[in-house]
């Protein structure tokens, strides 16, 4: 191995090619393969082992993403709108996977609305990712439910019906990690993989992702140039991985709030709104509706409570995932059967 | 059917019935009032007097306020299925009287309460008043209780009108309540001061009783749906995901009780289980899906209503090759149907669930015992496929109490199929969907296998056999084609048909799930009129040549199952259509188990039928 080689090599020896997927069949400039690299990306800067992270996803163009991207880790493209219940079973089924799923705003915000409500009351352990451009690509451009209201589509005409938020949603169903993200920011995106990868529940991130060939009229809040234009970040956001050391200091107080993740790492808001705070949850509710209202989008961590237990938790699962379990734990003693048999005489 | 079904009983070649130990009793009470506490009471004491006995609950969909009727029949020659008719009636709910009191064979007897104004006269049967109101107000309990109380006014004078002890009414409260005394002493005292009052009051002037025998020693009594519970419980069950529908609820409620009993681990008092209540099915058989697909034994239990939304689910499963096990209480549809009452309406929908070419495993337990069997044996099945396995279980099954020899402990270890290790991914390679041995099953790796060559990519597109996805023709064909090669080795795996053949057999009879009951005492009676059959009970789809032989081999044979459409019969037609004329449906459907009679006059019929074309 050349010296070249082993500086590319992560802290557990992978370069970043081991992260790849297979080549994108999606549109030339579509949104979603930014996120596809910026998962690759993250996932190689954090020496994820690919072994322990699975990807899902429903249907439609997000959906098809996961092959695209950690080739050396499960994937699962199941149905349109039923991720969410993929997940749960799978996470059930092996509490140490981390997983990703790939969802779009049909996928997510129509079809698949209640399993994603549900998923987000469960707090199945997932980072839920909604590539939202507010259109049906693969169908050829209907609107979504998350397409603005008034907006002209050449094939669909014009939409009469409110949108769906999706980080609203996820707050009201109960959600400990709502962001939004624009797939044009690939730092961004970033820094919230980092901080939802290392999350305890599902973490929902909302990306704006622009369909190139679709929805792509400047008029669209899901457009590339408007939401360059219109993107408010809520504030800078930095993550530090458990491995590296804190570093807070250079920070000025005051402007800056420290939010520690359940597995020893933290996340680090820069805020720049002197006002925002993620972690309450009315303000939260307030600031998209006022974002939403305003025809804006705010970008960041917009909720964070970390204190509710996930499924597995709730459920008090042994450590050992039940997938593993060893037969003699998985059928009780002949013993036992007798006695119950006796009860029932 | 609707004529024979008026027809009065014992026609033809129905013997009389012996007054002991021979006669079926129906308690009609309203539902919500607690009427099943007193019922099983009865139930249970038949059963440690050692007399064979099955009880069944005909309830409305209804909280509170509509009528029930619990049927218990009990039999010296061990007959468990529905009879037409009752000889006795407890009246207990005056709603429904008229038409009860009406339903009674002449001779037949009328328990009921001395409170009513009126209640239907007729001098060919034999009435028995007790005063309910009054025990209920001597025992000074207050609102709902009464009503429940009241149910064991009925116990009392029911065990001393038919002779049963009242010291085996006590074991069977002490049964129900698991031992805790002061609420079967509180149920006893009304119990026995019904049965001394009848004692005084009451002149015994009808000829039914019962006498203790030695006929249910070692037998155990359970519904199928705790049976099936319990068997999943053994077979290592680890992934419940399920949505609440009746008859199939009381399924998951028993694993709730047993796994925290059994499946709790000693060193840690963790789970090795999980159970999701879900938002509806389709969520459910996802999580299965996504349990099965990381190595869990995943199960759900559901009916029809619930089938219908697994449809897309169960495609995806059979194309993916995920196992999961889906339990199936029938229940009368279509639609919502007649939702507390039982059939077998989803063979077809669910032997081809699945939109594009689709072929599922069905299994068919018929008794509490192959409840319990299979639920262990369908997670071997469904993992050595690597499919969707199907357990069509019925509402009279699941939810009835049956008579059964004690369940014997899973002699085999659990089968998990052909999983790699990271060590054989080594040494081996890895194919996702490529055909080694032969059989059509592939071999798969699991999440968390730590292989990097491991990871596959489940799919519900086309895909070749690396699991890449594929929309070239030659690929869809041969993976296609392995699936129904899959298929086939499926025939050999699954349980086999079980045989009772007469030397002498006029006709075949094919049949599965609890027509059996009925079909073994029609047999009988049929043989006592020197009509000789042969019986073959299907325990799986898809056949395997054993059912082929038994149709060759016989010059007619009656398919009998409890729907409209004669689904089974659909089946066999197709799979063996060279036999497809010697196969002739009796198919019949109105939400009641299968009687014995149904089934000898159903016979009869089509054999003139048939007998006098030629």
């Amino acid at each position: 191995m050349s010296t070249k080689q082993q500086e590319r090599s992560n802290l557990i020896g992978l370069t970043k090619v081991d992260y790849n997927g297979g080549p994108s069949t999606l549109c030339q400039g579509c949104g979603h393969n930014s996120i596809a690299n910026q998962i690759i990306q993250v996932a190689y800067e954090l020496s994820i082992r690919p072994q322990e992270l699975i990807k899902l996803s429903g249907i439609g163009c997000s959906s098809k993403s996961p092959a695209y991207f950690l080739g050396q880790s499960f994937g699962f493209n199941s149905l349109h709108g039923r991720m969410p219940s993929i997940g749960t079973g799978a996470f059930v089924a092996n509490r140490n996977l981390r997983a990703i799923g790939v969802s779009g705003d049909g996928d997510t915000g129509s079809i698949g609305m209640g399993q994603f409500k549900h998923v987000v009351r469960r707090n199945t352990r997932m980072v839920y990712i909604v590539e939202n451009n507010g259109v049906y690509g693969l169908t050829k451009g209907q609107f979504s439910a998350t397409a603005d209201e008034g907006q002209v589509l050449k094939y669909a005409g014009e939409n009469e019906f409110p949108p769906v938020d999706i980080c609203l949603e996820a707050i009201i169903a109960g959600a400990g990690f709502v962001a939004r993200s624009f797939s044009g920011d690939a730092k961004q995106v970033r820094e919230l993989l980092k901080a939802a990868l290392s999350f305890n529940g599902t973490a929902v991130l909302d990306i704006i992702s622009p369909c190139v060939a679709f929805n792509n009229q400047d008029t669209s809040t899901k457009s590339y140039s408007y939401g360059k234009e219109h993107e408010t970040p809520l504030h800078d956001f930095g993550w530090v991985p458990p491995s590296e050391e804190i570093v807070i200091d250079e920070y000025e107080p005051g402007t800056m709030k420290v939010v520690e993740m359940p597995d020893g790492s933290y996340i680090q808001l820069r805020k720049l709104d002197e006002d925002y705070d993620p972690t309450d949850k009315l303000g939260a509710l307030h600031r998209l509706q006022w974002a939403q209202q305003n025809h804006e989008f705010i970008t960041g961590l917009v909720y964070y409570n970390p204190h509710r237990p996930n499924l597995a938790e709730v459920g008090k699962l042994v450590d050992t995932p039940l997938a593993y379990l060893p037969a003699e734990k998985l059928r009780p003693p002949k013993e036992k059967l007798d006695e119950i048999m006796a009860e029932l005489m | 059917m609707g004529v024979l079904e008026a027809a009065p009983e014992d026609v033809a070649v129905r013997k009389r019935p012996s007054p002991v130990n021979d006669f079926s009793m129906v308690v009609a009470t309203v539902n919500g009032t607690g009427s099943q506490t007193a019922n099983l009471a009865l139930l249970r004491a038949f059963f440690k007097m050692g007399i064979p006995v099955n009880g069944k609950n005909i309830f409305p969909s209804n909280i509170q306020g509509l009528p029930t009727w619990y049927h218990i029949r009990v039999s010296h020659e061990g007959y468990v299925a529905r009879r037409h008719t009752s000889e006795i009636l407890v009246a207990f709910n005056q709603t429904t009287v008229h038409e009860d009191i009406q339903n009674l064979p002449e001779g037949g007897v009328c328990i009921y309460n001395a409170d009513w104004r009126s209640i239907p006269q007729r001098d060919d049967i034999t009435y028995y008043a007790v005063p309910v109101n009054q025990f209920v107000r001597d025992t000074g309990m207050k609102g709902k209780l009464r009503d429940y109380i009241a149910n064991m006014v009925y116990v009392g004078a029911v065990a001393f009108l038919l002779d049963i002890p009242i010291e085996k009414i006590d074991e069977a409260l002490h049964h129900h309540f698991n031992g805790r005394r002061k609420l079967v002493d509180s149920n006893m005292s009304v119990v026995r001061a019904a049965y001394d009052w009848s004692a005084a009051n009451l002149e015994k002037q009808d000829p039914y009783r019962v006498e203790p025998m030695d006929a249910t020693a070692g037998q155990i009594l359970i519904t199928g749906n705790d049976a099936a519970a319990l068997g999943a419980v053994f077979g290592g069950v680890t992934v419940t995901a399920w949505y609440p529908i009746t008859p199939s609820t009381s399924l998951v409620d028993a694993l709730n009780t047993y796994l925290p009993q059994l499946r709790t681990d000693p060193e840690t008092g963790k789970a090795t289980y999980a159970v999701v209540q879900a938002e509806d099915e389709l969520s459910a058989i996802g999580m299965l899906l996504g349990a099965g697909w990381a190595g869990a034994r995943a199960m759900t239990a559901t009916s029809g209503p619930g089938i219908s939304l697994m449809a897309e689910f169960t495609g995806l499963g059979y194309f993916a090759e995920i196992p999961a096990v889906i339990w199936d209480i029938q229940r009368v549809g279509p639609s919502t149907g007649l939702p507390t009452r039982t059939g077998q309406g989803d063979i077809l929908f669910t032997y081809y669930l699945g939109h594009g070419d689709t072929q599922n495993v069905v299994l068919l337990p018929a008794t509490v015992k192959e409840c319990f069997e299979f639920g262990s044996t369908s997670f071997d099945l469904a993992e050595q496929l690597q499919t969707p396995v199907f357990v069509l279980s019925d509402l009279d099954l699941g939810m009835n109490n049956w008579m059964s020899e004690p369940f014997t402990y899973p002699a085999e270890p659990l089968q998990r199929g052909k999983v790699l290790s990271a060590d054989e991914v080594q040494e081996k390679g890895f194919a996702r969907y490529k055909d080694i041995d032969g059989d059509g099953i592939p071999y798969r790796t699991i999440p968390g296998n730590e292989h990097p060559k491991a990871a596959w990519f489940a799919r519900g597109t086309g895909h070749n056999a690396n699991a890449v996805y594929s929309e070239r023709p030659e690929d869809w064909v041969s993976n296609m084609a392995r699936l129904a090669h899959k298929f086939e080795t499926a025939r050999e795996l699954v349980p086999s048909p079980v045989l009772d053949e007469a030397a002498d057999a006029e006709f075949g009879i094919l049949a599965y799930g609890t027509t059996q009951f009925a079909i073994d005492e029609a047999r009988n009676r049929l043989a006592a009129e020197g009509i000789k059959s042969s019986f073959m009970r299907l325990r799986a789809l898809p056949i395997n040549q054993d059912v082929r032989d038994f149709i060759a081999r016989h010059k007619r044979v009656y398919v009998i199952e409890l729907n409209r459409d004669g689904q089974m019969h659909k089946i066999l037609q197709t799979e063996v259509p060279a036999l497809a004329t010697k196969l002739v449906s009796l198919a019949h459907l109105d939400g009641m188990p299968l009687t014995a009679r149904w089934v000898v006059e159903a016979i009869l019929e089509k054999r003139e039928a048939v007998n006098g074309d030629r």
